[in-house]
This record gives structure tokens, C-alpha cells and sequence, in this order.
């Protein structure tokens, strides 16, 4: 098999088309998103604390620029692959927040009719898989997902996440490998929020940044602030546009901070206060909200009443889900293997 | 019709299945240019191309994640394990990923995993095991074990028809001891229905794999002694065809089961549990099995075959349930 130097010369040589900026009306969009993202986490965390969610109640609050803004940059018809903290990305691809209720509150209303848990939310409509809880084991699936479109000539891209603390695991390596070796469509966004439930980088790996990994597998990336959703969306879409024309994967890098504990249970008290402020300085949500006012997007009035329209979709929904049936015991034994049918394969 | 041994039946099946669904494709280590280690693909990379027969970096949970993605999109990927006991390196992927993605969110993984598996070929601890055990007991994984080239052209084809994730356990001792006539083109073995491998009175032989040759070997020298054996080949055992396990006790009221997996808790381990429970009434002697010991494998040929099970196991097994 020829050697890769042709690939780095094609991805320097390649330029896109169209500088990846947000529009006016794409950032409102964005913002809505982020701003949903983050009250649907804090409404579900009021009810885990009132003992109507179970188990485990995750948030991705300090997250939400990335979440977001990396599904906004996806075409309909490119794959996403979430990992634990992508509420935003869920919500972006046409998960709503009924569906993430009725999930938390284990209805059968959910896509996975609460056959799993929390933020394992996948949706065999939306072709969003449903992860497990062990941390890089849908690299390869979405490695997979990327090679068959490679297979049917289709130009659809794929994006896969993992965080600092996943990037360790086995599969990431062998993923990142494949990856690189078959030249796949495939975009990972490697989320440093610092953390990994207790452990901080220094004691998580060697490298300085998790992006100085990229070289080793063959691939090209980047580290942005992933505090800002249009820095955010454009490295995102410029990547994802580079590999659907047939340059390879990419690796993108981004900095936040994990502004809760790892779940709801966790207290966190292992991240020093002062980190703690220093990031709430950078909030997304907060800097999002400041441009959409200076570049004069959306006014004062136009936010709050932005703002309101979520809170009221959020009511309906935990109500709607809140009243939405429990499963039946019988339901217990169903499902396990699949019929002999060609529905619901990604590609139909 | 043409006669086969067991590994030119499974070519034989790849190939056919190649020519008839574009969907199809292989994944593994060595598998393309040089035809496998035990050139089961051999030819095939030539007359398919690196795009259907791919030769994988040696990542098995990398190749085979990759293989349930695929598997989702509607593609058919067939992936080869160099050795079943390599198949612990993708455990993960196997048991929590392909295994649960249908009952927890309703993809469709239709991705098989052969794996040439079992000992008898001095191959030591790591090239010699049968975990069928492991995947049997993993709900969402059906598993296949041919043993005779009929069925393993057969039960391939049905295996890559099924959309479920499906571990095929090719055993590779069978590889070129077995040979048979066996009919051009596809035709399946329909999964979870037992064959009778040899029709008796006396006691019942339940087994698969290799311990179906086994048995049969000890078959002739029983009845010389005026023991009849009926060898049910199990085929699968998910889905496992519990009616031929009663079926042939109720005919026979003894019975010896045979599996080359460790004896604790193994495959064989599941059928005394259905005998013991559902077919209790037809007993008339306690049930026997003959398996691997609980060890890892050793490599001396000596120590090999004090491991492994045998025609000569087998025999005196059904000797001691017969005279009960």
C-alpha cells in the first residue's frame, strides 16, 4: 500500500469554499439551542433532587458552546455520535426535550422506551446511537459508520466525541488508527473540560494537549476555546467539509471546563474554587449572549422572550412526560434480538 | 454438488455470498493477499477486490466496532478473528455494544464474527481455545458451531442473512479432517435446529463441535458392544433447539454431553440444566459430561490431550451411564 504523503500535501493544498461563519439567523439558532441545552439540564437536576429521576443525572453545563455549535455544523445527512455530555448536539439533531424526560423519568415514551438510562439517548429515527457507559467504545462504531459511507460512495461525514479522560482508553487508539489508515470521513472532537469525574490532566496523561496525539495516528488537528460557539462552529464545519471531500479525518481539540460534578451526586469539591471562578468568566452562555447584543442579533427583549419560550416548551414537556406510561413488566423480555426485516438500517 | 472439506465449504460459503449481496464484505488480519492464516479467503481478494476482502490493521476492537457501525448502516460485514482466542480483545464491543444495541435503542447489527476456534493442533493457551462459553451466556449474540462442511457452508449463509450479531465457531480441527459432497451455490441451515448426527437406542450424545466427530468415532466400537448411541449435533446454541435436547432423552433415558469449551459453567452446562429440569421425567440414569478440563490449555501434545475430550472419553461416559 503507496505511503502517506500524498494525504499531508492534499490537506494543506485544500482550501474551502466559503469561510465558515455563522449568520445572523444561524446564531440565533445556535444560541436557542445552547440556552435549551442548559435548562433542560438544570430541570432535570430539580428533579433528580426531588427523587423523581433515579440512578444517574448527568449535565454538560460549561459544554454547551461545543455541544451545540459542533452538530449545528453537520448536513442532514452526515452521522453524529455522541458521547456523554452532547445533550446539545442530541437537541440540535431532533431530540426534544420530552424525548430526554420521558428518558430521565424512564417512560416509554423515550427512544429506548427506558430500556436505558439517561444520557445513552439514542433514537433509531434520528440514526443517533444510544452509547454504553464505557468511554470510547462508540469510536470504532463510529469509525464503522464512516466506512460504510466511504463503501457506498455516499459524501456523508461522521462526528464522534470523546473527553480527556476517554482519550485514554483502548479503543481510542484503535479507532483513531483505523481512522487515519482508511482515510475515513471523520471529524472527533476531543472535549478537555479538565476533569475526568476526579482526576485532573496531570495525573490523566503525559502529553501536554491530547491533540498532540493527532501525528501519531496520521491525522491533522487543532485546539480552539470551546467557550465560543463561533469559533467552535466554523473549525468544526471547516473540518467537516474538508473530509467530505475526501481529505481524511480531523481532530479538534476543544478547551472548556466541567462547571458541575461528573453527576448530580458529585460534589466536586476535588476542583479548586478558584478554577471554578475563573471559568464561569468564560461561561458560553454568557458570551454568547453578549455578542448576539453588540453585534446587534438579538435584542435585550428578544433574548429574555427567547428565554421564555424555552421555559414554557420545558413545562409542557415534563408534564407530557411526567403523565407519559411506565413500562410494562412484560416488556422486560422483548427486543433482544431483531427481526428479519430491512427497516430502520441508517442507510434507508 | 462437489466434495469439500469443512474449510473449502466456508470459501465456498464466503464466496457465495460476496457474488450475491454487494453488502457483504470481509475484515481481518491477513485475510486479503495472503488468504488468511489458514487460507479459509483464499482467492478471494483477487476475484472481490481490497474493498469487499479488507486486511485490517491488528486491532480487533477497532475492526470489529467498526464492523457493528457498518452493520447498522445495512452493510453485511463478515469479520475474521485470526484465532477465536484472540476474540477477548473485543470483548467490550461483542458483550456491551453488538449485544445490547437492539434491545436498548432498536439498531440491527447484522455482523458476523468467525472464529476458527479449538485445540488438538499443539497451539498452546492462546490459539487453541473454545469461548463459545462466553457469548452463549451474553444475551443478544446468537452462536454457531458447524460440524460437519454441509452445515458449515449452510449455517454461514444464514448466519450472514441474520440480522443480529452472530459469532461463528469454526473449529479448526475439523478444517481438513471432514470432507463431504456438498451442493454449488447458496443454500442455508436454518439457525437454533439440531441435527441427529446418528440415530441410537440406548444413550444420547448431545454435543457440537468437534465432539460431534468425536462421537461418532466412538460410536462403532460401542455398538460392537451392544450400545447404541444417538449423537444429536446441536449447531447452535443460540438459538439452542431445547425440543431435539428432550426430544432424544425422552427416546433414549441417558445421556452424555459433550462440548471441548471448560467444563464449569460451559455450553454443555446449560443442556444437564434443561435435562435436569424439563426432562427429568425421562431419566433414568445421571447425566454425564465429557468437556474441557477446567485449565487453561496446555501445549504438550501429553498434556493436550489429557485436556482435551475424545472418542475414548466419550465412550466411557456412555459405558458408566448405560450400566447404571
Amino acid at each position: 500500500m503507496a505511503k502517506k504523503t500524498a494525504a499531508k500535501s492534499k490537506s494543506t493544498a485544500w482550501s474551502p469554499k466559503a469561510e465558515y461563519l455563522l449568520t445572523k439567523e444561524q446564531a440565533k439558532e445556535v444560541y436557542y439551542y445552547m440556552r435549551l441545552n442548559r435548562s433542560v439540564e438544570e430541570r432535570a437536576a430539580a428533579l433528580y433532587r426531588q427523587g423523581k429521576i433515579v440512578g444517574g443525572c448527568y449535565s454538560s453545563t460549561g459544554n454547551e458552546a461545543v455541544s451545540v455549535a459542533t452538530a449545528y455544523a453537520l448536513e442532514k445527512r452526515d452521522f453524529f455520535v455522541p458521547l456523554l455530555r452532547n445533550f446539545g448536539g442530541h437537541l440540535v439533531r431532533g431530540q426534544t426535550p420530552f424525548h430526554i424526560f420521558s428518558q430521565y423519568l424512564g417512560r416509554t415514551t423515550s427512544p429506548t422506551r427506558a430500556k436505558d438510562c439517561n444520557v445513552h439517548l439514542g433514537n433509531i429515527k434520528l440514526k443517533i446511537p444510544g452509547i454504553i457507559s464505557h468511554l470510547s467504545a462508540y469510536m470504532p462504531l463510529a469509525c464503522g459508520i464512516a466506512l460504510a459511507c466511504k463503501k457506498r460512495g455516499l459524501d456523508s461525514v461522521v462526528i464522534n466525541y470523546i473527553g480527556n479522560g476517554g482519550a485514554n482508553v483502548g479503543e481510542f487508539h484503535e479507532a483513531l488508527n483505523l481512522a487515519g489508515v482508511w482515510r475515513l470521513p471523520f471529524v472527533l472532537i476531543i472535549e478537555n473540560n479538565q476533569y475526568a469525574y476526579s482526576t485532573p490532566n496531570t495525573a490523566q496523561y503525559a502529553c501536554q494537549d491530547l491533540i498532540d496525539r493527532a501525528p501519531g495516528y496520521g491525522i491533522e488537528g487543532a485546539k480552539i476555546d470551546g467557550t465560543d460557539a463561533f469559533t467552535v462552529y466554523g473549525t468544526t464545519k471547516w473540518a467537516i467539509e474538508r473530509a467530505r471531500a475526501g481529505h481524511g479525518p480531523y481532530i479538534i481539540q476543544t478547551e472548556t471546563m466541567r462547571m458541575r460534578g461528573h453527576a448530580e451526586h458529585d460534589g466536586f469539591e476535588y476542583v479548586p474554587k478558584s478554577m471554578i471562578e475563573a471559568w464561569k468568566k468564560k461561561d458560553p452562555l454568557n458570551k454568547m449572549v453578549q455578542t448576539l447584543k453588540t453585534e446587534k442579533i438579538m435584542t435585550e427583549k428578544e433574548i429574555q422572550a427567547t428565554d421564555q419560550k424555552i421555559q414554557d416548551l420545558i413545562e409542557r414537556d415534563v408534564e407530557k412526560a411526567l403523565a407519559a406510561p411506565l413500562p410494562d413488566p412484560e416488556e422486560v423480555t422483548q427486543g433482544v434480538f431483531a427481526d428479519q426485516t430491512t427497516e430502520n438500517f441508517f442507510f434507508n | 454438488m462437489a466434495v469439500k472439506t469443512y474449510l473449502e465449504a466456508i470459501t465456498d460459503g464466503l464466496r457465495e455470498c460476496l457474488k450475491a449481496d454487494p453488502d457483504v464484505f470481509l475484515m481481518g488480519e491477513d485475510i486479503g493477499v495472503f488468504g488468511g492464516a489458514f487460507k479459509v479467503t483464499k482467492g478471494l481478494f483477487e476475484e472481490f477486490g481490497p474493498e469487499r476482502v479488507m486486511d485490517t490493521p491488528i486491532s480487533e476492537a477497532g475492526f470489529v466496532g467498526a464492523g457493528i457501525g457498518a452493520a447498522l448502516c445495512g452493510l453485511r460485514p463478515v469479520v475474521e478473528m485470526q484465532f477465536s482466542d484472540f476474540i477477548s480483545c473485543c470483548f467490550n464491543q461483542i458483550v456491551n455494544v453488538a449485544a445490547t444495541i437492539h434491545y436498548r435503542w432498536g439498531g440491527k447489527v447484522p455482523l458476523t464474527i468467525r472464529c476458527p476456534s479449538g485445540g488438538g493442533v499443539r497451539g498452546g493457551p492462546f490459539h487453541s481455545q473454545s469461548p463459545e462459553g462466553w457469548f452463549m451466556h451474553t444475551p443478544g449474540l446468537y452462536v454457531v458451531c458447524p460440524a460437519t462442511p454441509y452445515d458449515a457452508k449452510g449455517l454461514l449463509v444464514s448466519s450472514i442473512r441474520n440480522n443480529n450479531p452472530v459469532l461463528f465457531f469454526e473449529h479448526k480441527w475439523l478444517y481438513r479432517r471432514l470432507k463431504e459432497d456438498i451442493p454449488d451455490g447458496l443454500y442455508e441451515v436454518p439457525l437454533g435446529v439440531a441435527d441427529i448426527a446418528r440415530e441410537g437406542t440406548d444413550v444420547s450424545v448431545i454435543a457440537y463441535g468437534s465432539c460431534v466427530a468425536h462421537a461418532l468415532d466412538a460410536a462403532e466400537g460401542l455398538e460392537k458392544d451392544g450400545i447404541s448411541i444417538e449423537v444429536v449435533d446441536l449447531r447452535t446454541l443460540v438459538p439452542l433447539d431445547k425440543e431435539a435436547i428432550l426430544n432424544t432423552v425422552k427416546k433414549t433415558s441417558r445421556a452424555v454431553v459433550a462440548y471441548e469449551d471448560h467444563i464449569v459453567a460451559g455450553p454443555g452446562s446449560e443442556v444437564c440444566s434443561i435435562l435436569a429440569n424439563e426432562g427429568f421425567e425421562y431419566l433414568d440414569a445421571p447425566v454425564e459430561r465429557v468437556a474441557g478440563l477446567q485449565t487453561p490449555i496446555p501445549y504438550a501434545p501429553v498434556l493436550e490431550d489429557t485436556y482435551l475430550p475424545s472418542p475414548q472419553k466419550i465412550a466411557e461416559a456412555v459405558r458408566r451411564v448405560a450400566a447404571f
